[in-house]
């Protein structure tokens, strides 16, 4: 088995534990710890020498206090002395400011380790290093030290040393070992942080792709479509110009044919790469807008107090155009209707369908593409579909701040 | 002949519609590539009409319809043509609603329709004439959405409506349907009684209560 860690260390045969650097490493690692305890250490020796009669543990409430404030540099030291004991770096979260500190639940955890690696832990520390070096090492020294045994006495002592030091890097290496695996899963990453992160990689993700989108949007609304539009004219007025009877009206009407249809398709296209009316009207008018392009009859309700925050409303916004589209495709409808409804803090959309039912998400990628839009903007999504109908899809976003515009 | 201030921001479709109405015997007094320059523009030659593009900067949203309605607005008698890159029934509706009836003429085109050039230019001046012309995909749209009392009227007399709504006349709409005007009139009767909406001799009204039906009922 690798290797990775002081605890792993302990499983090695002991010859090979002990040549090893694993306890070195973990005393080191320990004695680390009497950077953090002297300054409580230094109080209570101060205290103890004026005679002071308050008790040594309320010498250590101000130390231990410092170390709460200082908790994020504490914490910064644990992760950075860990290399010591693991092979695996444990790295900061990124945070940025006071206030990026204060929001992120990993600085709380941060400053109660603090407080109690500087409060208990550290003592512990200073205290397993010390007797498993102070005893051995008395022992063994027994014959200057203890001039008065007798050799039986003094060959004894110093055999138990012998056997105290040989053993003593097991129980260093395995305090050091616990520590360092308390110190991974305090200091290191919660779930929940980590779900956190994805979320907000996500929203990134998606918020770039539709930059990318807008200028896409932007370069054919500029360049091709222009260009086309010119065409067309052109050949409307050559078609104009065509003295009667000419031979060349068949293919001039079949370029003029081609030029609109290309034009009509790169309309389409650019419609649905970024729609222009979602950012200059809101969900309301888009959807009604999409609505009078399905071939299935669509009533609208969407009644908002004001706009959407952009990302919630273009998720809005696609999951009624892949809603409507699904309609057309698969529902046999006569009749669909797209609502909005406002509870609180909480938007609920519904796309609702009188066709035959049965949709399933696995079916294509589309429904999951969506739920995957709809999450990165926290959102939830529901389908109900029983075979035979009707189909409700359902989206909710949760705490969308509706403002007005 | 009339005399014309063109709006839009692309140079080459400027210069072409420039080239196309110049072609048909009217006058562009100003072309201008912004919404700003528009409205300057419009002070300075008091043209007869102004044809302008939805989509202009300096953000490249609406500012064209805008400019738009604030010139019907302070002055109710201008013809106002906007042509558009996509059928936005929002800015179609918009633009409409900001015509008050019995005021000059007013149009929503799809750009598209600049290739048709003998139908671009007889919107051009049926909107200098005072009257509507709505693009008829605009038109398929709205009825598109049809419910309640739309759906008692047969085929034909959808097919009537949908002209009715795109600003024709009663003999614009006959000849396109091939019947004869008398055919067109008994339709329409028909239609409107079915709707509820009563019948106008005006044209300009009559599309304005037809459209504001197929918003209303949308």
């Amino acid at each position: 088995m690798p290797v990775r860690t002081a605890l792993d260390a302990l499983t090695l045969r002991p010859a090979g534990f002990l040549r090893s650097s694993w306890p070195w490493r973990s005393a080191l690692y320990l004695a680390g710890s009497l950077l953090l305890a002297l300054p409580s250490i230094g109080v209570t020796v101060l205290m103890m020498l004026t005679g002071s009669k308050v008790p040594v543990f309320a010498a250590a409430i101000p130390a231990a206090l410092a170390a709460g404030v200082c908790g994020p540099l504490i914490a910064r030291f644990e992760r950075w002395r860990l290399w010591l004991v693991d092979t695996q770096r444990l790295d900061p979260p990124p945070r940025r400011g006071l206030r990026g500190h204060l929001r992120e639940q990993v600085t709380w955890w941060e400053i109660c380790y603090a407080l109690f690696s500087a409060a208990v832990l550290c003592w512990m520390d200073v205290v397993v290093v010390f007797c498993m070096t102070w005893f051995p090492v008395t022992f063994l020294l027994t014959a200057v030290l203890e001039p008065a045994y007798g050799t039986a006495e003094t060959l004894l002592t110093m055999a138990a040393g012998a056997a105290l030091l040989a053993a003593a890097p097991y129980p260093i290496t395995a305090w050091a070992g616990a520590r360092a695996a308390m110190t991974r899963v305090i200091l290191g990453p919660h779930d929940s942080e980590r779900l956190v992160e994805v979320t907000r990689s996500r929203a990134r993700l998606v918020d770039a792709h539709e930059v990318e989108r807008r200028r896409i949007e932007r370069d054919l609304h500029d360049g091709a479509q222009q260009r086309l539009a010119a065409l067309n004219l052109q050949l409307g007025l050559a078609r104009h110009d065509l003295p009667e009877g000419s031979t060349l009206e068949a293919p001039l009407r079949k370029a003029h044919d081609l030029a609109k249809e290309a034009l009509q398709e790169l309309r389409e296209l650019i419609q649905g790469i970024h729609p222009k009316v979602l950012t200059d009207r809101g969900l309301a008018a888009a959807v009604a807008d999409v609505a009078g392009r399905s071939p299935v009859p669509v009533d609208v309700g969407i009644d908002l107090p004001g706009r959407l925050p952009e990302p919630i409303e273009l998720a809005a916004y696609y999951v009624v155009v892949e809603a409507l589209n699904n309609v057309a495709k698969h529902s046999a409808a006569e009749r669909a209707a797209v609502t909005t409804t406002v509870a609180g803090d909480r938007i609920i959309l519904r796309v609702k369908d009188d066709g035959v039912g049965g949709a399933d998400p696995a079916g294509g990628t589309g429904l999951i593409g969506l739920a995957d839009r709809v999450a990165a903007v926290e959102g939830t999504m529901a389908l109900f579909s029983p075979v035979g109908g009707p189909t409700v899809l359902q989206v909710e976003f949760e705490g969308a701040p509706v403002r007005a515009r | 002949m009339l005399r014309v201030v063109v709006a839009e921001d692309a140079l080459l479709t400027r210069e072409g519609i420039v080239g196309l109405i110049t072609r048909f015997g009217h006058e562009v007094v100003a072309a201008v590539g912004d919404a700003d320059e528009l409205i300057a523009a419009v002070g300075l030659h008091r043209p007869d009409i102004v044809v302008t593009d939805v989509r202009m900067p300096p953000s490249f949203s609406d500012e064209g319809l805008q400019a738009a309605i604030r010139l019907r607005r302070s002055d109710p008698g201008l013809p106002v043509l906007v042509v558009s890159q996509y059928v936005q029934q929002t800015y179609a509706s918009e633009l409409l609603d900001s015509a008050e009836p019995g005021s000059a003429g007013i149009g929503y085109l799809l750009k598209d329709r600049i290739g048709d050039v003998a139908e671009f230019v007889d919107a051009l001046e049926r909107v200098g004439d005072g009257h509507t012309v709505v693009d008829p995909e605009v038109v398929r749209q709205l009825l598109r959405r049809r419910r309640g009392p739309l759906t008692r009227l047969t085929p034909r007399e959808l097919e009537v409506l949908a002209l009715m709504a795109e600003g024709r006349s009663n003999t614009a709409i006959a000849r396109s349907m091939r019947v004869t005007e008398a055919g067109v009139a008994k339709h329409i009767g028909s239609l409107l009684t079915k709707l509820d909406v009563w019948p106008d001799e005006d044209d300009h009204r009559r599309v304005r209560a037809v459209l504001a039906f197929l918003n209303g009922s949308g």
